[in-house]
């Protein structure tokens, strides 16, 4: 398994140099506009937050995989995890927001020790939509994680998880080796209590995101493909899927530059812009709050220590009317949001 | 002069045709469009079929188009490389085909 660019002390580990690399090169030199530049040009900056929709909340960093894609760096190497106490200042929030989505991501979000205790906890504020980011692989990777098929499905939670495709070799190759057995028994677990069925109420959706340096097709077409191919060769079933474009940030943006596909993949993400996802991209109406209850934009956001521009910028200063109508902040990342029929953690904008 | 008669950055100016036929470049282009719509066929078996068509024709921009492509619709190397072979087959198969003729002929004249 590959160690996160912060064990390996990478340069990318550092946010700022990852934010250098983002805003000089191509971007500096005028070759390709950068992202304020190209939204001006449609009259959409500043990009405004709109009403809360989606609460989104990164229960920490470690997880049980290193995928290379990863714009969390995510691994079994992180220790950042969220603490009790900010547990109970989201819980408060939770509790008296107008979201209607409850969002919880990782790392591996169910490695946090207090996971049961805040799910059980949230989840008496009734949110019409609780999902929970699960990578599957999680549920078979140790005897005390498998039951939470059981204990999802006892709070009604929305399971998405990530696929990067329906054979082995695609799939191992961007999250380990492995990865793609395991899914599948976690997948087939989820199954057999009802996750996923047709009809079920249990919600499953996958997350595609492309296992190299292009960006996602049509995410209905993708979505008959894997449904046929999950169906006719293991049996599975799942509800959606969402096609996730790329950012270029942390593990992505390391594996771009190593393999010299920097450039050319951002000139294929301006290529793309599409000025009519601009409206809809998921920073608008959603909030990202991390490990230690700090606010961002998204989550990209967030990995790259661009915090809201607001005077609330802690979970415990919460304020929707703070945070309404504030300024969103970008950098050439955001380009990935908004390429092709864009792209956002509930899939395709436009 | 150009050093190459082919720069892969000339692909994104495919779309600059019109700009001397303005009328007959819309139609190829809406044609071309058109074309890769799903209908009988899927958009990835015929982004398959372009595939293996670029390297029968020997176009380093539709080859570079359409790997890129497929990997986007999650076409796997095996089936690019099978699809590869298809394409072979019947280029290596055209050949070999004339060989009745060249057979007919030497039957011919042949004592």
């Amino acid at each position: 398994m590959i160690k996160s660019l912060h064990k390996r002390q990478s340069e990318l580990a550092n946010a700022k140099r990852q934010l250098d690399i983002l805003s000089n090169g191509i971007f500096q030199a005028g070759e390709l506009p950068t992202f304020k530049a190209k939204i001006s040009e449609s009259n959409q900056f500043p990009l405004k937050a709109k009403k809360l929709e989606i609460l989104q909340i990164n229960l920490g960093y470690m997880c049980n995989q290193t995928c290379k894609h990863c714009h969390v760096d995510a691994g079994p190497d992180r220790k950042e995890i969220m603490g009790k106490e900010t547990m109970l200042q989201c819980l408060e929030v939770i509790k008296n927001t107008g979201a209607h989505t409850l969002d919880l991501t990782g790392g591996a979000p169910e490695m946090n020790p207090n996971f049961r205790w805040f799910v059980d906890e949230a989840s008496k504020a009734g949110i019409k939509d609780f999902i929970v980011r699960s990578n599957l692989t999680i549920i078979t990777a140790n005897k005390k994680y498998h039951d939470l098929p059981e204990f999802f499905k006892a709070h009604n939670i929305h399971v998405v998880s990530s696929m990067p495709h329906w054979t082995k070799g695609k799939t191992d190759n961007q999250r380990g080796d492995g990865v793609f057995d395991a899914s599948l028994k976690a997948l087939k677990m989820l199954n057999a209590i009802g996750y996923g069925m047709p009809d079920s109420k249990l919600k499953l959706d996958l997350v595609y995101n492309p296992s190299g340096a292009f960006l996602p097709a049509n995410q209905s077409a993708m979505e008959k493909d894997f449904k046929k191919a999950l169906l006719e060769e293991f049996d599975i079933h799942f509800h959606n899927l969402f096609a996730l474009t790329n950012l270029p940030v942390s593990r992505f943006l390391d594996y771009l530059i190593a393999s010299e596909n920097y450039e050319d993949y951002m000139y294929n993400l301006v290529e793309a812009f599409n000025p009519n996802a601009v409206g809809n991209v998921m920073c608008t109406n959603t909030l990202s709050v991390s490990w230690n209850g700090y606010l961002y934009d998204c989550d990209f956001n967030q990995m790259l220590e661009l915090p809201v521009n607001s005077k609330a910028k802690h979970i415990s200063e919460y304020n929707e009317r703070l945070l309404e109508g504030r300024d969103i902040v970008i950098s050439q990342h955001c380009y990935g949001c908004t390429a092709g029929a864009g792209s956002s953690c509930q899939g395709t904008v436009a | 002069m150009q050093k190459t008669y082919y720069d892969p950055a000339d692909l994104k100016k495919f779309g600059k045709i019109s700009e001397w036929n303005e009328e007959l470049g819309a139609k190829f282009f809406e044609y071309y469009g058109k074309v890769f719509e799903e209908g009988a066929l899927t958009e990835r078996e015929k982004s398959l079929i372009a595939l293996a068509v670029s390297h029968t024709i020997q176009c380093p921009y539709c080859i570079d188009a359409y790997t890129g492509d497929g990997l986007q619709r999650g076409i796997t190397k095996a089936e690019m490389m099978e699809a590869l072979h298809v394409a072979a087959a019947i280029r290596g198969g055209a050949s070999l085909v004339h060989g009745v003729q060249m057979m007919n002929k030497v039957n011919k004249l042949d004592m």
